[in-house]
């Protein structure tokens, strides 16, 4: 990785953040940096990259603004019948300022800003991305499985309706930031998934962009260090992350109790390891933090059990008895259905996933085939497998439905 | 930022005249203290703020084929009844979401007002 691309990938949310607490103008400063960018990807391979390469890329950055608002500026001074609302203008700029010049502060309005709760999900998901990390729209696009024009227009919009509907660049109160921080997770998270179960086409995984999610939260919560929901998430998304390469073998999709584990990652399960010791988990915590914690602690189970028979499936079915507590869903009922028949036998899992439905789901079906298999049922399988076949729209996952299917004979 | 404020309905509350002479009171206060924590505020502004007759008294006006059709009855059939509307400067959608919690829980649609003299973005 070249110099400018070490410092984009490292400073691009801070510099915007920067430009946009003086400038207040998210439609002039985003391209403002990208243009700065560029500058610098002609001249610096020539003229060598610069003592200070952030500050050279703000200070580019910042010429083309007050260009830009000085064009304005004549443009206005041209229409007379504008010219009162100059000072008006003004004013509502000086209201929208809000105290506290710390650069961190910046960073951390930009991202209470990309993801608040008045943007779709999958908006301020893609806009946290694009904004904080700087991540290029192509691989949102590729990330979350729409087309490059498709996710262009959808950051648009996010971002029209930013300086539209008046969401501040700003960071709460108290009392509202630890919603606002459920908030962040929520995006990041989605994010995360999104590179991790696709829906359809032949792309299984694409965890190099699932890992640009890490990055959003560890950018986070070095802001915000200690904050619950952020130490649960990052720990979740890193024991997910650490089975990226064992996951998929020749194209094919390896399950948990057949995948390599000799190919899991040890550094990101020992950090996930330490973050769940953290002391700040043991304070009284919002829901959602307190949910990540549990799947966190279960993926933890599988993660530290060093061959599939040594898993503690008493103690994931225990964990997800109290996941349910918090707040009951078909997929932590399937995945609960799936520890209980690992503990207790098929005929105790089959009872478990009694009336579990996820709509557009091939996977209840095909837990079901499986546990019907497993308990001797044939018939019964064979059909459950050619019910989730035909609801499946993943290629591979497909294919090994097919094979499963085909391994029980006809 | 001008924003207007649609009182859109009930939510999860009882209709207005289910209440209790007492709980309707209560209800009041709390247009009260909005107004009051909007006064406190600093950079808010109530500009305007009424209650509207109920959709029996609403006429909605339609001009088709140059002709201006009147029908009783509020513009969309299926929507409840607009209950009350404000007209608040505010110096962005946090501060007033923020204020919006003191007046009873309704269902509100939150749109700013357009400002033809600002910047382009």
């Amino acid at each position: 990785m070249d110099e400018l691309d070490r410092v984009v990938r490292e400073g691009w949310g801070r510099l915007l953040a920067q430009l946009l607490s003086q400038f207040r103008r998210l439609d002039l400063v985003e391209d403002a940096l990208g243009d700065a960018v560029e500058a610098a990807s002609r001249t610096w391979p020539t003229d060598g990259a610069p003592d200070n390469p952030a500050g050279w890329l703000m200070t580019a950055a910042r010429r083309r603004v007050l260009d830009r608002l000085r064009t304005e500026e004549v443009a206005r001074r041209k229409a007379p019948l504008l010219t009162i609302d100059a000072a008006r203008q003004e004013r509502g700029t000086s209201t929208m300022a809000d105290p506290g010049s710390l650069v961190e502060d910046d960073l951390l309005r930009l991202v209470l800003m990309c993801t608040h709760p008045a943007l779709a999900p999958e908006a301020a998901s893609a806009l946290a991305l694009r904004l904080v990390l700087g991540v290029p729209t192509p691989d949102i696009a590729r990330l979350f499985l729409v087309n490059e024009s498709t996710m262009a227009a959808r950051i648009t919009r996010a971002k029209k309706r930013i300086v539209g509907a008046g969401i501040p660049f700003g960071v709460p109160d108290a009392s509202v930031l630890p919603h606002r921080l459920d908030t962040v997770a929520h995006t990041a998270y989605l994010a995360f998934t999104a590179g991790y179960s696709p829906g359809s086409g032949p792309d299984l995984l694409r965890a190099d962009l699932a890992g640009e999610a890490i990055r959003l939260t560890r950018t986070v919560l070095r802001l915000r260090p200690d904050e619950p929901v952020l130490v649960a998430l990052l720990a979740l998304m890193l024991l997910q992350h650490s089975r990226r390469d064992a996951r998929v073998t020749h194209g094919r999709l390896v399950l948990l109790a057949d995948q390599d584990r000799r190919r899991w990652h040890s550094e990101d399960i020992d950090e996930a390891t330490r973050l769940l010791a953290y002391p700040a988990l043991l304070e009284p915590i919002t829901a959602q933090a307190a949910a990540y914690v549990l799947q966190a602690r279960i993926a933890a189970e599988h993660a530290l059990a060093s061959t599939p028979d040594q898993t503690r499936w008493d103690r994931i079915v225990g964990l997800y008895d109290v996941l349910l507590g918090l707040a009951t869903t078909p997929a932590a009922r399937l995945a609960r259905a799936v520890a209980v028949a690992e503990h207790r036998g098929p005929a105790a899992g089959l009872a478990a996933l009694e009336g579990v439905e996820i709509p557009a789901s091939h996977r209840p079906a095909a837990v079901r085939a499986e546990l019907l298999a497993r308990a001797g049922d044939l018939d019964a399988a064979r059909a459950a497998y050619d019910q989730a076949i035909a609801a499946c729209a993943n290629d591979v996952e497909r294919a090994h439905l097919q094979t499963r299917l085909d391994e029980l004979g006809s | 930022m001008k924003y207007l404020v649609l009182l859109m309905g009930d939510g999860e509350l009882k209709p207005w005249t289910h209440h209790t002479a007492e709980e309707q009171g209560e209800l009041m206060s709390r247009f009260g203290a909005f107004d009051a924590a909007c006064r406190a505020r600093e950079g808010v502004e109530i500009l305007s703020g009424e209650a509207l007759g109920g959709p029996e008294d609403s006429t909605t006006v339609r001009t088709r084929g140059g002709q201006v059709q009147l029908t009783d009855g509020p513009f969309a059939e299926a929507v409840e009844g607009l209950g009350g509307f404000y007209l608040v400067e505010a110096p962005d959608l946090d501060v007033l979401l923020d204020l919006l919690k003191v007046l009873p829980p309704y269902d509100m649609q939150v749109s700013p007002v357009i400002d033809p003299y600002a910047d382009a973005g």
